[in-house]
């Protein structure tokens, strides 16, 4: 039986999703959401250089329910890529590896990402908007 | 480039089942992955009744039951049975671990059995390791020194120095951490992966070892080190309870400390 010839045994399809692994590829899920809501940011200020007609009309294209979800979308990602972030410096100073430690400050962070998102969406909203 | 999908040859088919025996107690469902390399087939999953009131308590205990009563052409390593030697490394229950060591009882619904992720099937439960071992080669894992012995005695170390390398020194290669790593599986070819690190790590905080610079030089590298992204499945799946994921951290605060 030729050697090249052997199967792949298989991996992701049989390995059960770990909190470690999990919260890993969201962090880079939510980098990559966070790369293209730039092009949005960029899309605003460009709008805004380019006079009130085409600021309005972006204006107004965020403001909708689609341009809201996106933005809602977005700042999610923000909170808790940002928060994950914090994770990573402090694992680059060498601390908190014990799995109990990896596990608490995982669910910290998704947690609280959750809470800060509603948090400003619940003041947008309920202020008015800034 | 990662590739998720398992290629054509490597996707599992239905296999047989073999039930119970009449009058069987306590009875578990063990899936376990088959490949038999003369038959030119796929991989299966084959589906085994075990009557646990006749059967010992930990996973292995289950599958030499299997090849011994049932189907003496299931294949598997295993040697030790208490968890020393890393032989009997598979994944159980959707994790890796040691099937001497895994308790039935700690598994709930059927006991999904598969060889450790992402390597290539010898046969059955038994995956091909040659790149795991060459891995570990590559990081020279013997002591390195350039001044002579002392004529009449050991090298000596102070118990604090001796207390960084416990841990690390304690590996038994099962290569459970490196084969759970999502990193490990899209550049096993070029990233060392888990085990190999800390093997490194070891070596490179052993007080008698005189060739740190070195061992830190050739791990300087974007895909020999620098592929871990702190995952951090491998501390999770350790069976011996080691942390590789630390080691590696460790290794990469070294490098960063010596440019200063």
């Amino acid at each position: 039986m030729a050697a090249d010839n052997r199967p792949l045994s298989p991996h992701l399809q049989i390995y059960r999703p770990q909190i470690t692994s999990v919260l890993s590829i969201l962090h880079r899920i939510t980098g990559v959401i966070l790369s293209l809501g730039i092009v949005i940011l960029v899309g605003w200020l460009a709008a805004a250089a380019a006079g009130d007609p085409a600021y309005e009309m972006t204006i107004g294209l965020l403001n909708s329910l689609p341009g809201r979800l996106l933005l809602f979308g977005w700042t999610l990602a923000f909170f808790y890529h940002f928060l994950n972030g914090i994770r990573h410096l402090e694992w680059d100073t060498g601390r908190g590896f014990g799995i109990p430690q990896v596990v608490r400050s995982g669910w910290t962070v998704v947690i609280l990402a959750a809470f800060l998102t509603l948090l400003l969406w619940g003041r947008l909203l309920m202020g008015g908007g800034a | 480039m990662a590739e998720f999908r398992l290629p054509a040859n490597s996707r599992i088919n239905p296999g047989k089942t073999f039930p119970a025996a009449e009058g069987a107690g306590r009875i578990r469902r063990f899936v376990v992955y088959r490949y038999d390399p003369d038959s030119g087939e796929n991989p299966r999953t084959d589906v085994y009744e075990v009557d646990l009131d006749r059967c010992g308590a930990m996973v292995l205990d289950a599958l030499i039951k299997i090849k011994n009563e049932v189907d003496p052409s299931l294949t598997f390593r295993r040697s030790c049975r208490e968890g020393i030697c890393g032989s009997c490394a598979m994944n159980i229950d959707g994790t890796n671990t040691l099937a001497c060591i895994k308790a039935i009882d700690d598994i709930k619904g059927d006991v999904k059995i598969y060889p450790l992720p992402h390597l290539p099937v010898v046969k059955d439960l038994v995956p091909d390791l040659t790149n795991f071992y060459a891995q570990y080669a590559s990081i020279k894992p013997w002591l390195q020194s350039r001044t002579p012995a002392p004529p009449d005695r050991e090298r000596l170390q102070s118990r604090d120095d001796q207390h960084k390398i416990n841990d690390p020194a304690t590996c038994i290669l099962c290569a459970c951490c490196s084969t759970s790593c999502p990193s490990y599986w899209w550049n096993g070819d070029r990233y060392l992966g888990p085990a190999a690190l800390l093997a490194a790590y070891r070596w490179i905080v052993d007080s008698r070892d005189e060739a740190t610079g070195d061992r830190l030089d050739d791990l300087e590298d974007p895909f020999r080190l620098y592929r871990c992204h702190t995952i951090m499945n491998c501390t999770r799946t350790c069976p011996k309870n080691l942390n590789p994921a630390q080691a590696i951290a460790e290794t990469k605060k070294l490098l960063i400390e010596r440019r200063h």
